[in-house]
């Protein structure tokens, strides 16, 4: 295992430091490593809705990268892969509470949903009102009684982008929970992975992948996805994504999306460009309006190669909210 | 073979708990990767050394103080699913156990809400190649020697027994909950890492209650 890290135990903590050295413009952190978390460099925004999300480390820019003006208040990182506890996902809810109460952004993992219920209980006894939104965008998975139900994967940037627009505007909790709960029902995902990637403390790949296949339906911890296939064309390997996006979407000629193609950590923006090609040629084949686009690295999964694709439903106030200024240390237009 | 178990029992178990999961900290990370997102055997590890760490700075007055002192470090040093999983069954199986002493049917209760917390916080059950699969047949093995009349150690072992069988029944089974739920049928032929822990956790209390504790 060859890696740019001193010691796989502080990975995050060191990475955390830099981060928020080179953004200190918009970013702090919480400075204990029993509770770490980051925040914006100006603290709670008095009587907007705080925005909170966190999880496994491993994803960056995801969340701490997402945090800023138009978007979250606080993000939690845990150790990587593994979601944070409730103790410091409570004292980030503390520091994003401008009095208006605080929106929890979930991806749908068991470890995150039962770790921030936790925190909510907490703070709830706080007097700190929490409500929560839990992401489950990706296709890949069967929602069904017989499994953990969908993953939330690079639609959760899409929910995180428009809630803190939402919440910017001034919108109340049960306001900015109906905007998140609508961009969840409308965004969908699935990735592909073409090699594994390597956990610092496991040190070895997370999933064994021979040189000639790729990995159908991944999530973003390095977990293994639905089929593993041969390698074919990136043409073919879009279409392997968007078709299922597009059918559980029931997307239909006349409407209009977000295109989102999102880098795992390891591809190069290329060949990310070439998937953004197929898909977009592919949506207007069937008369579907891309109307805005967003491709890079933004979820990843450490060095894993491979990629994502996103579609977003839009109507008029989502495409309003998504516009809407952001400055965050990983997005940022309008600002 | 102790008729009841004590503090002493409980501070050892909670020590030998530290030790197994040290000493198989790999095997359960290479469980986890390859069902899951291999991180189990590493968070497991850094919760009880903490708890190591607190159990040297408190002073329990019973057998449930040593269990909460553990429930309350595993939530907030474990992360991911099996903190909240693993602190909510020790928090639970902790308010059974309020005296100097238990004996076999209190091991039997102490197991039986640990169980129920865990499904009160995971929603699964059993046959959904969870955690469950290894607690629900200790508990049953518990309560099966109480009311036989056995000692508190000879219930502990039954458990332990049980819970060693139940993790192997996950070995073929399709997940319905967790991680590993995400990969269909290409979960079976794998052992599912928090049974396995589970049980590694169980012969750590069978094992240090025989050893006169």
């Amino acid at each position: 295992m060859k890696k740019l890290i001193n010691d796989a135990h502080v990975v995050v903590a060191e990475s955390v430091e830099g981060f928020v050295q080179a953004h200190a413009d918009l970013v702090k952190s919480s400075g204990n490593p029993e509770e770490l978390f980051v925040s914006r460099a100006g603290g709670a925004v008095q009587g907007k809705v705080g925005l909170v999300s966190g999880g496994g480390s491993g994803h960056e820019p995801l969340h701490a990268g997402f945090v800023g003006k138009g978007m979250l208040d606080a993000a939690v990182p845990g150790p990587v892969f593994t979601s944070p506890t409730p103790d410091p996902i409570l004292a980030a809810t503390k520091a994003a509470d401008g009095g208006a109460g605080v929106l929890h952004i979930v991806k749908n993992y068991t470890g995150d949903v039962l770790n921030f219920e936790t925190a909510a209980e907490l703070a709830e006894a706080e007097d700190i009102l929490v409500k929560a939104i839990v992401v489950n965008d990706d296709v890949a998975v069967q929602d069904s009684l017989y499994t953990a139900g969908r993953r939330g994967v690079a639609g959760t940037v899409l929910v995180e982008k428009i809630a803190g627009a939402a919440a910017e505007r001034g919108d109340d909790l049960d306001g900015v929970l109906a905007i998140a709960t609508r961009v969840n029902d409308n965004v969908r995902s699935m990735g592909v992975a073409l090699t594994a990637c390597i956990v610092p403390h496991a040190g070895k790949p997370s999933f064994d992948l021979a040189d000639d296949e790729i990995e159908i339906g991944i999530g973003i911890h390095g977990e293994p996805g639905r089929k593993r296939i041969k390698a074919v064309s990136a043409d073919e390997t879009t279409d392997l994504l968007l078709t299922p996006i597009v059918e559980d979407l029931g997307l239909s000629g006349g409407e209009k999306v977000v295109l989102f193609v999102n880098g795992m950590g390891g591809t190069p923006s290329s060949e990310l460009y070439i998937v953004y090609r197929r898909a977009r040629s592919q949506l207007e084949a069937k008369g579907v309006t891309v109307e805005r686009s967003l491709v890079g690295n933004y979820i990843t999964s450490l060095e894993m190669q491979g990629c994502s694709i996103t579609l977003l439903r839009l109507d008029d106030e989502l495409t309003e909210l998504y516009d809407a200024p952001v400055d965050t240390p990983a997005l940022r237009w309008g600002a | 073979m102790a008729d009841t178990l004590d503090i002493a029992w409980a501070t050892d178990w909670v020590k030998a708990c530290a030790a197994v999961v040290a000493e198989h900290r790999m095997e359960l990370i290479d469980l986890d990767r390859a069902i899951g997102d291999g991180d189990h055997g590493e968070n497991l590890d850094r919760g009880f050394k903490a708890v190591l760490v607190k159990l040297e700075a408190a002073e329990p007055a019973t057998v449930g103080d040593v269990l909460k002192l553990v429930a309350t470090t595993l939530m907030s040093t474990v992360g991911g699913a099996a903190g909240p999983l693993y602190g909510t069954a020790f928090l639970r199986a902790a308010k059974t156990a309020d005296g100097a002493t238990i004996d076999a049917a209190g091991v039997a209760d102490l197991l039986a809400a640990g169980v129920e917390g865990i499904v009160a916080r995971g929603k699964a059950e059993v046959g959904d190649k969870t955690m469950v699969d290894a607690w629900a047949p200790a508990v049953e093995a518990a309560r099966a020697a109480a009311e036989a009349g056995k000692t508190a150690t000879e219930a502990l072992r039954a458990a332990a027994t049980a819970a060693r069988t139940g993790a192997e029944t996950t070995d073929p089974l399709v997940a319905r909950k967790g991680r590993a739920s995400y990969l269909g049928e290409r979960a079976i032929g794998h052992r599912d890492p928090g049974a396995e822990s589970s049980a590694m956790l169980l012969e750590a209390a069978a094992d240090v209650a025989e050893g006169g504790g």
